[in-house]
């Protein structure tokens, strides 16, 4: 499925309840940027290669951590990285980000359920690490 | 040096320049090249493979027709022995040497016909590894290169859109008040639907022991009493 044809179907469509809104910025690679309703802070970025849709959403730069701890986040991340369900925690540059990675073969249901659970953990997990923010 | 320890040592670098690509573009039509060679070599291995196959399972079944006429010559040589026609027997016998040296032939033909079937199949199998990785490491690479480009195109994004990149507690705790409001509203929604239909004053009246009070064993067992009194 292509990043257009998304955004379109994305437009009515509901799931568990959840609607989405959506729009494309184009450049070298085309980058959809997804928000799945109530959860306007915190955009999912879905990009498509040759084999994988990635869904990226960034929680935090590296400079909003308190000093010294960086060792212990990044190990208790680890560690909830495996109970997270579909998703898993990344640094891309200096943000850290939670991602899903789906088959470009994967249906639309695959998707939206994929987007929903991907925002609904992020805000989990910004809480579970909010005593390492400043 | 695999494309994952490459990828890891340019990040380790941390001094590249943005949009800097981790294999040169050269990088990857070398790999795609090498994909392409792979799935030619796989396409004459597996023509080759089946004509192979297929002369492996003629030749097979002449043997086994060589067979058949060996056993057949050596029924009859036995019966012209027991008609006592020697000469006969030897012309028979005679047959049964040509047949087996046909056999001799055959058999190192299927010899070499069954090792060119295995070495076919091991090139098959690895001219799919091949493609196989390199379509994985072209994938990791090209995944990379595409999450960066990604990435540059929403940093400029977010950074002329400035008010969507608060800070991640700022931002939990605006999407907690939310969710927050949200709940009330329902709470609220409810108190209001009850309120219209009357409930919550019926609700709240009946607690206080007004109007249409239900009743309660206390009640009963006290009017009893007074009854008796």
């Amino acid at each position: 499925m292509d990043l257009q044809e998304l955004s379109i179907k994305l437009a009515d469509h509901q799931t568990e309840g959840t609607g989405f809104e959506s729009f494309l910025i184009s450049g070298d690679n085309d980058v959809l940027q997804v928000i799945v309703e109530g959860f306007d802070e915190l955009p999912i970025f879905v990009t498509v290669t040759d084999e994988q849709m990635l869904c990226i959403s960034y929680l935090f730069n590296e400079n909003e951590l308190k000093d010294g701890v960086s060792d212990e986040l990044n190990s208790t991340l680890l560690k909830l990285n495996v109970p997270m369900p579909l998703s898993s925690f990344a640094i891309i540059e200096d943000k850290y980000s939670i991602f899903g990675s789906l088959s470009v073969n994967s249906s639309f249901d695959d998707i939206a359920h994929e987007l929903v659970t991907l925002a609904d953990n992020a805000i989990d997990a910004l809480e579970a690490i909010e005593e390492f923010l400043k | 040096m695999s494309i994952l320890s490459k990828i890891f040592t340019a990040l380790k670098g941390g001094a590249r320049e943005a949009g800097e690509a981790i294999v040169d573009a050269n990088g990857i039509r070398i790999f795609e090249q090498e994909i392409a060679d792979a799935q030619n070599a796989l396409t004459n291995a597996k023509k080759n493979l089946t004509e192979v196959m297929a002369k492996e399972m003629q030749t097979k079944r002449k043997v086994t027709a060589l067979n058949d006429s060996i056993s057949e010559h050596e029924t009859f040589a036995g019966q012209a022995l027991e008609k006592g026609d020697e000469a006969m027997a030897m012309e028979i016998a005679e047959k049964i040497a040509e047949f087996e040296n046909d056999k001799v032939e055959l058999d190192e033909v299927l010899a070499t016909y069954s090792t060119s079937v295995t070495a076919l199949k091991s090139q098959v199998k690895e001219a799919e590894k091949t493609i196989k990785e390199n379509q994985r490491q072209l994938s990791m690479v090209k995944t990379t290169e595409s999450v960066q480009k990604a990435t540059m195109a929403v940093n400029s994004t977010l950074a002329s859109n400035n008010s969507s990149m608060g800070s991640a507690k700022a931002s939990l705790e605006r999407i907690k008040q939310r969710q927050a409001d949200r709940n009330d509203q329902l709470a609220a929604a409810k108190t209001l639907d009850n309120e219209e239909n009357g409930t919550d004053l019926k609700d709240r009246m009946a607690a206080a022991g007004i109007g249409d009070t239900k009743s309660k064993g206390s009640d009963i067992l006290a009017r009893l009493k007074a009854k008796k009194g």
